[in-house]
């Protein structure tokens, strides 16, 4: 062959080797059946744990065989998208890219963001007792978050509420009693004094302000205040107000006046719960799953920490912020496919003694089993009823730890509209009473404010 | 001695050769291009899918609102918005400086460096490896290395325990408003300068010998050889560097994202980019995003123009 033949035929492989590409890029299969050549029914999952939680990837993929032998006509495809399965950008680019899985994993805030993507599909049609057992048995108000104008679109598989996470080994080392943790803000402020006191470059107290999780915290902590972070119309800002100021001022005078939250600051999700984990936070507000990430991902042990109700100002807390999460379908999916989906849902994530409710699986792995939530189903059910006594079977938690919490409880506040977006915009006001000592609250709020009014209006 | 051998005499008469038409003509040319338009049908293509259709996508959703899955054409709303976003001139303003910065001490430092290493009789080659290591570090991997190791907010920082060492005072770095800029310039230019130095060098040995002879000879001490010397000669890999910097400093993103973990200290770390991102991906307003990123576009193209003619006047 001739060297301009040569040239010819590797010019020719290159075009048809782009080709290639182009089609093995495409996210679709050759045809929309959602089956494969066998006949089976295809669906692909996310929020499979990643290659570093060993013990949780072996239950999932356990999990998936033993669905796959009761529904041999079914066909899970799992994927991982890491170990926090929503962080807001990764998740934004997927739904906007199209590239989230057939059943995608989405938090309770998620819906509006879902729903202007359009790409979430109406699910009201096959959510019965048929294809989740279970279905009539889940909590209404979980149902509701992810209901838009009577139709479903999503299957709510966790919730929260927040509280007080401290960690009593070091309660105990700074003179704290254990079972007498702050009540309030003022009694949380002096407790993270004692315990910076100890050294070692513990935070007394530990708080987020970035990534989206600095306005999570404000919220719950403007909740606890009484506040809300809408007006009731949800049209427009409503913490720039006393509520607000407090929320802001407790921070900095703990970061600033007191000294007692670290130097470390403009934390995120897993900087503080790796901080927790390594036993250099006396306390931060959370929901009792924190205990499970300090344990599985950050290799902490449950047993140093305990929990109680959301601080309040004056006394008890006027409020708390709940949330959850749950599986979304896409807009596209044939019948078969969403009912299979459904069906793994129930699976590995409704019945008690499976997936995440299997208790005696949990236990021997030392994952902390006995925690007051995720509380799914009805008060009284015989899903509710089936699954804490399985819990309470498997118990390694100490019950003393949440006790306070559970017996306790303080009203829940779901998260606003636009939640994710406007936890953005608070993430500033956050950063910036927890690093700069002469950041003004006044300008903070009425900054974030500003933003939000502006998000809000855009939204229309 | 080689002999010539006479040519056939049909061999000699002039042929006539009919004039192809157009069409022919146009055939064979592209025949006998072919192979270069398939090689440049590749290029073609990635240019097209990953830089001029998301350029043109987004300049179209610049001017478009989507909710529930249904588009509209909104106007000029999107950037109005955009403009009366309370972070927008501080981002702004927060890219000039790291701009300005960023030029004084990315620009500045890789020629001085580039010059001394000229000037090593020995161990040139080592040298030039170990200012380019950092080029070869993952640009996340380098800044996670900034953030946890040199820039610790504590005593226990590379930084600080210099600073302490020495008796000066130590400083909270990323979570300083006033450090945020000058940290994440030295980060960024001990990440970047490998490169910069490398196209000096290569620019400093294109200089021929004599002239520094000469202007040895002429009593010339190492600042004046490198005012009337270095600098002229090098003047074009100056300038186009200079335009080159501006332009990707302009658009700083990984090194807020990674060391201020976005905004920084009460938006002290955002830049313009940064704030494309966060209104793109953090706060669901893609459009918005694409307002911002259309700005950007046209006042890095004027700049770029105005700079293009400023120095091609002046060669």
């Amino acid at each position: 062959m001739s060297v301009p033949q040569y040239r010819r035929v590797a010019a020719l492989a290159v075009a048809a080797g782009l080709g290639v590409s182009i089609a093995a890029c495409s996210t679709k299969g050759s045809d929309d059946s959602g089956k494969d050549a066998g006949g089976k029914t295809v669906i692909t999952v996310d929020c499979q744990p990643d290659g570093s939680q060993k013990d949780l990837l072996a239950n999932w993929n356990a999990d998936v065989a033993e669905f796959e032998k009761q529904n041999p006509t079914v066909t899970i495809k799992s994927v991982s998208v890491g170990q926090q399965c929503n962080n807001p950008p990764d998740f934004t680019a997927r739904l906007t890219g199209g590239t989230m899985t057939d059943v995608f994993y989405g938090y309770m805030t998620d819906l509006q963001q879902v729903l202007d993507s359009g790409q979430a599909m109406d699910i009201t049609q096959y959510a019965t007792k048929d294809n989740v057992p279970a279905w009539d048995s889940i909590d209404p108000a979980l149902k509701a978050v992810f209901t838009d104008n009577g139709k479903i679109y999503a299957i709510p598989t966790k919730n929260y509420s927040m509280g007080l996470l401290y960690n009593k080994t070091l309660f105990t080392k700074a003179g704290l009693d254990v079972n007498n943790p702050p009540k309030t803000w003022a009694d949380v402020r002096a407790a993270a004094k004692k315990i910076a006191a100890t050294g070692g470059g513990v935070a007394g107290y530990a708080d987020y302000s970035a990534g989206n999780t600095g306005g999570w915290h404000f919220t719950a902590e403007l909740y606890s205040q009484g506040g809300t972070i809408l007006s009731t119309d949800n049209k427009s800002a409503a913490f720039d107000n006393a509520q607000g100021k407090q929320v802001l001022q407790n921070l900095k005078d703990m970061r600033y006046a007191d000294n007692s939250m670290g130097s470390r600051q403009l934390l995120q999700w897993a900087d503080l719960l790796t901080n927790a984990a390594a036993g250099k936070v006396g306390m931060f507000i959370g929901a009792p799953d924190a205990t499970t990430a300090i344990v599985q991902q950050f290799q902490g042990k449950y047993q140093d920490w305990a929990m109680a109700p959301m601080p309040g100002q004056d006394g008890a807390a006027k409020g708390t912020l709940g949330g959850g999460e749950g599986y979304f379908f896409r807009k596209d999916l044939t019948p078969d496919q969403v009912k299979a989906g459904l069906k793994w849902i129930a699976f590995e994530k409704l019945t008690p003694g499976k997936g995440q409710f299997d208790y005696a699986r949990a236990k021997p792995q030392n994952q902390p089993v006995g925690l007051p939530q995720p509380l799914l189903f009805t008060g009284g059910s015989a899903a509710q009823k089936q699954e804490l006594d399985l819990r309470k079977a498997n118990q390694n938690v100490p019950s003393e730890n949440f006790g306070l919490f559970e017996a306790t409880p303080v009203p829940i506040k779901g998260e606003p509209a636009n939640a994710q977006a406007i936890y953005a915009v608070l993430d500033n006001a956050m950063s910036g009473v927890l690093t700069n000592p002469n950041a003004n609250i006044d300008d903070l709020l009425k900054t974030a404010e500003t933003k939000t009014n502006q998000l809000l209006a855009a939204d229309k | 001695m080689a002999t010539m051998t006479s040519a056939p005499e049909t061999s000699r008469r002039p042929r006539v050769y009919a004039r192809p038409s157009a069409r022919t003509r146009r055939g064979r040319k592209l025949r006998d291009n072919l192979t270069g338009y398939a090689f440049l049908l590749g290029a073609i293509f990635c240019f097209a899918l990953f830089q001029w259709f998301p350029m043109i996508r987004g300049v179209v959703m610049s001017f478009q609102h989507t909710r529930r899955g249904v588009t509209t054409w909104v106007g000029f709303d999107n950037f109005v918005r955009i403009v009366q976003d309370p972070s927008f001139w501080t981002a702004w303003k927060n890219t000039f400086y790291f701009t300005g910065l960023a030029l004084v001490l990315g620009y500045a430092v890789p020629f001085v460096v580039a010059i001394l290493l000229n000037e090593f009789r020995h161990f040139k080659g080592y040298l030039r490896i170990l200012v380019y290591l950092p080029v070869m570090l993952p640009p996340a991997s380098a800044l996670f290395l900034f953030k946890y190791y040199a820039y610790d907010p504590s005593d226990a920082g590379l930084f600080n325990a210099v600073l302490k060492f020495f008796h000066l005072p130590t400083s909270e770095w990323m979570q300083s408003p006033t450090m945020t800029m000058p940290a994440m310039v030295i980060a960024s230019t001990w990440m970047n300068m490998g490169a910069a130095v490398l196209i000096y060098l290569a620019a400093l040995q294109n200089i021929p010998g004599e002239l520094y002879e000469a202007a040895e000879l002429d009593g010339a001490g190492l600042l004046r050889r490198i005012w009337n010397v270095t600098i002229p000669q090098t003047r074009l890999i100056l300038a186009l560097l200079a335009m080159l910097q501006i332009v990707a400093t302009m658009q700083v993103f990984i090194e807020p994202l990674i060391l201020a973990n976005g905004a920084g200290t009460q938006d002290s770390a955002t830049s313009v980019a940064y704030l494309i991102y966060q209104h793109g991906f953090f706060q669901n307003d893609l459009n918005g995003a694409a307002a911002l990123g259309v700005i950007m576009l046209l006042v890095l193209a004027a700049f770029s123009a105005v700079y293009v003619r400023l120095t091609t006047k002046q060669d």
